[in-house]
C-alpha cells in the first residue's frame, strides 16, 4: 500500500470494514469491499479483469480506435500486406482490409454474443432451478429430468444442428448456444435453493403472507446470484469458443462482418504463405477467453473462499 | 447422483433384491427419457424449424403434385405426435434417411466414417491421460510452486484456445515448416488401395497385419490432430487430478502412512492416487466423450474423414438428414458414455453400493 498517511481514506476503509454497520448500504458496501480485497490480492484475476475491461472499452470506442474501415478494403494497393507495414500494424487480408481494424470492430460481436447468451440462458436456468428447488415434488422431478436430458447432450454438435436448421446468422448462433447452455445454471440455482428453502427467514416471509412467486423471486433468487455469476463468467470463455467455432464453420456472422471465427476461416486458405490472416484473430480469441477464465477463477476464489482453498 | 454412504444394518436378501430392482428401474428410466429427449430434439430440428421440410428435400423447382405426394409420403399431413411416432419407428429400425450428398443411407455412411473419429478421440484421450495425470499429481504435491503455476497456466490455456485455430497453427509449423507430420487425411494416397482395413482403426489394423510401413504412415497422420485433442483433454484431466489429489493429501490416512515410515513416493502414487482414481475415472470418461464431440472442428482442419467432417460437409450442402443422423449418433454415444461414467463410479466406489 502507499506510504502516504491518507487519513480520509483510512476512515473510509474503517467504515467499510466495520463490524457493526449502521445501515443496509454500509453492510452491502462493506461486503463488496471485502470481496474486492480478496479478489485484488490475486494478480492473475486482476489481469483477467483488465483484459475484459479493455475489451469493453475497445468495443465502445471501436469507431475512434480503428484506423481503417472494417469492411471496405483497399483491393488495389493493400492486399495481404504482412504485419508491421506502415499504417497496417497487424497486416491486411485478401480483400485489402486492415486486420487490426477488423479485430477492433469484431470485439463488438464477441461481446454481443457473450452478453446475449448470458442474458438469455442465465435467467432461464435461474428460474427453472429456483422453481424446481422451491416447489419440490413432481414439478422438481420433471424440471430436473428435462435439465438432465439437456445436460447429457453434446453442446457443440447440438448448437451446430440448431444453427444449421435456423440458418446462418449471428442471432441464430446466439439462440443455438443459449439453448444448450442453460442446464448447468438450473442445477446450481436448484442446489442453492435447497440450502435456503427451509431456513428461518423464508419461514418468516411465508408467515407474513408472501406468495410462493414472491418468495422465489425476491428472497430465493438473490441467494443464488453469486454462484451463478461465477459460473456464467467461467462459461463465457466456452461461449466465445463455441461462437467462434460456429463462425469458423460459416454458421455464425456472415461476411463481410468481422467476426473473429469467420476471419480465421477466411484466412485458412492462405495459412501457408500469409500466416497472419488466420493467426491474428485466433490470438484475439485466446486473449479474451483467457481473460474471462482468469476473471471467473478469481471471482470464485473471492466469493467462496472455501472452494478457492483447493 | 451418488447414493448417500450411510451405514445401514444388513438387510434380508429380499430387501436387497428389491433395492437393486428399484435402482435398475430408475436407471432404465433415465436411459429411456434421455434418449427420447434427444430424439425429440432432432425431430424438432428436422421437422418443425424448417418452414417447409418438403422444400428442404425437393428444392424449389418441384411441381405442385410432387410436393403433395412428398408431403403424404413424409407423413406431414398427420398430427405432430403421430409424426414423432413415425420418426421414432424409423430411427429405431436403423433408418436415418438418405444423404442427398452421398446418395447412401445415412446409417451406411456413419458406419463408414465413425471409426476414424473413434481412433482420433482414443488417441487424444490416451495422450491426455498419460501426460495429464502425472502433471496434476506434480502440481498437487508441489502446491504453490513454479511447477504448479505452470501446470495451471497450461490448463487455463487449454480452456481458452480455439481448437481449430491451434490446429491451423500446428499445421503451419509441423507440416509446412518442419515437415515432421503428414497431411491431409488418415493415410497416404499410395497406401489407400493396397491397405485393407479390418476394424476401421487404421493404426490397429496396420499393426495386426504386420505392415509396419503403413503403421508408420498412419502414425504420422494421426500424431498432430491426436496430440492437439490430447492437449485439450490434458487441460481438463490435469486440473481435476490436482484438485482430487489435494483432497486426498489432506486426509488423515496420508498422515498415518507417512508416520508409518512409508516412502513419500509410495504414499503419493499408491495411497493417495489410488483413492483419487475413483472420481478420476469419471473425469477421463467424460473427457473422452467431449473429445468425440470436439473432434468435429479438428477433423475439418485436418481433412480427417470422420463423422465431424461428414456433418460439416452435409451442413454446407444443406443435407439435413445427414446432419441430423450425425447429431443423433454423436448424441447417442455421448449419452451412453455419460451413463457409463455413472455406472463406473458406482462400481468403483464401495460407498455407493446398495447394501
Amino acid at each position: 500500500m502507499s506510504a502516504l498517511p491518507a487519513a480520509p481514506r483510512q476512515g473510509r476503509r474503517a467504515w467499510l470494514l466495520s463490524n457493526s454497520p449502521a445501515s443496509r448500504l454500509q453492510a452491502r458496501l462493506g461486503r463488496a469491499y471485502m470481496v474486492w480485497l480478496r479478489f485484488s490480492a490475486n494478480g492473475l484475476a486482476v489481469a483477467g479483469l483488465a483484459i475484459i475491461l479493455l475489451l469493453v472499452l475497445v468495443a465502445i470506442f471501436a469507431g475512434l480506435l480503428a484506423p481503417h474501415s472494417p469492411t471496405l478494403g483497399d483491393l488495389a494497393g493493400a492486399r495481404l500486406l504482412p504485419p508491421g507495414t506502415p499504417g497496417y500494424l497487424l497486416g491486411t487480408d485478401d480483400q485489402g482490409r486492415d486486420i487490426l481494424s477488423r479485430l477492433i470492430y469484431g470485439s463488438r460481436l464477441t461481446l454481443f454474443v457473450v452478453v446475449l447468451v448470458a442474458v438469455i440462458a442465465a435467467p432461464v436456468g435461474l428460474l427453472v432451478g429456483t422453481v424446481a428447488g422451491y416447489a419440490g415434488g413432481w414439478l422438481d422431478a420433471v424440471l430436473m429430468r428435462i435439465t438432465d436430458i439437456f445436460l447429457a447432450f453434446p453442446k457443440l454438435v447440438l448448437a451446430l444442428a440448431f444453427a444449421a436448421a435456423l440458418g446462418p446468422g449471428i442471432e441464430n448462433a446466439v439462440i443455438a448456444i443459449a439453448i444448450t447452455s442453460w442446464p448447468p445454471y438450473a442445477r446450481i440455482a436448484r442446489a442453492e435453493t435447497l440450502t435456503v428453502r427451509n431456513s428461518d427467514y423464508i419461514a418468516a416471509v411465508r408467515l407474513v403472507g408472501a406468495s410462493p412467486w414472491r418468495i422465489v423471486l425476491r428472497h430465493v433468487m438473490p441467494m443464488c446470484l453469486s454462484s451463478l455469476i461465477v459460473r456464467v463468467t467461467l462459461d463465457m470463455a466456452g461461449i466465445i469458443l463455441t461462437a467462434a467455432g460456429l463462425g469458423f464453420l460459416g454458421l455464425g456472422a456472415q461476411p463481410p462482418t468481422p467476426e473473429w471465427g469467420a476471419m480465421i476461416a477466411s484466412g485458412r486458405r492462405f495459412i501457408l504463405d500469409q500466416w497472419w490472416v488466420a493467426t491474428m484473430p485466433g490470438i484475439a480469441i485466446f486473449v479474451v477467453s483467457l481473460g474471462f477464465n482468469l476473471l471467473g477463477d478469481g471471482l470464485r476464489d473471492a466469493l467462496d473462499p472455501k472452494e478457492g482453498a483447493q | 447422483m451418488a447414493m448417500a454412504g450411510t451405514v445401514q444394518a444388513p438387510r434380508s436378501s429380499q430387501a436387497r433384491a428389491r433395492a437393486w430392482l428399484l435402482g435398475f428401474l430408475r436407471f432404465a428410466t433415465v436411459i429411456v427419457t434421455t434418449y427420447l429427449g434427444l430424439l425429440a430434439v432432432t425431430f424438432f430440428i428436422g421437422r418443425v424449424i424448417p418452414i417447409d421440410p418438403v422444400l428442404a428435400v425437393l428444392g424449389d423447382h418441384a411441381s405442385a403434385s410432387a410436393i403433395a405426394q412428398a408431403r403424404r409420403e413424409m407423413g406431414l399431413d398427420l398430427p405432430l405426435w403421430q409424426q414423432f411416432l413415425l420418426y421414432l419407428r424409423q430411427v429405431l429400425s436403423g433408418d436415418l434417411g438418405t444423404s442427398v450428398l452421398t446418395t447412401n443411407p445415412v446409417t451406411t455412411d456413419i458406419v463408414r466414417v465413425f471409426p476414424a473419429t473413434l481412433e482420433l478421440a482414443t488417441f487424444g484421450t490416451i495422450v491426455g491421460v498419460a501426460i495429464g495425470i502425472p502433471l496434476g499429481v506434480l502440481a498437487a504435491v508441489r502446491r504453490g510452486s513454479l511447477a504448479d503455476q505452470v501446470v495451471r497456466l497450461v490448463g487455463l490455456a487449454g480452456y481458452s484456445i480455439p481448437i481449430f485455430w491451434l490446429a491451423l497453427v500446428g499445421l503451419l509449423f509441423f507440416y509446412a515448416r518442419l515437415r515432421w507430420v503428414a497431411f491431409p487425411g488418415r493415410i497416404d494416397v499410395a497406401y489407400e488401395y493396397t491397405f485393407t482395413p479390418i476394424t476401421g482403426l487404421y493404426l490397429v489394423d496396420a499393426v495386426i497385419q504386420g505392415q509396419w510401413d503403413v503403421a508408420w504412415d498412419v502414425f504420422r497422420h494421426i500424431v498432430l490432430p491426436g496430440c492437439l485433442l490430447g492437449y485439450f483433454s490434458l487441460a481438463y484431466v490435469s486440473r481435476m487430478t490436482r484438485s482430487f489429489m489435494l483432497n486426498e493429501l489432506g486426509q488423515e490416512y496420508i498422515v498415518a502412512a507417512r508416520a508409518k515410515g512409508l516412502a513419500e513416493r509410495r504414499v503419493i502414487w499408491r495411497h493417495a492416487l489410488r483413492n483419487a482414481a475413483v472420481p478420476l475415472v469419471t473425469v477421463v470418461v467424460l473427457s473422452y466423450a467431449s473429445l468425440l464431440e470436439g473432434s468435429v472442428l479438428t477433423e475439418i482442419v485436418f481433412s480427417w474423414p470422420g463423422i465431424g467432417s461428414y456433418i460439416t460437409n452435409a451442413l454446407q450442402n444443406a443435407d439435413m438428414s445427414a446432419v441430423l443422423g450425425g447429431t443423433l449418433i454423436i448424441g447417442s454415444v455421448f449419452i451412453a458414455i455419460n451413463l457409463l461414467s455413472d455406472v463406473l463410479y458406482r462400481a468403483l466406489d464401495p460407498r455407493t453400493r446398495v447394501r
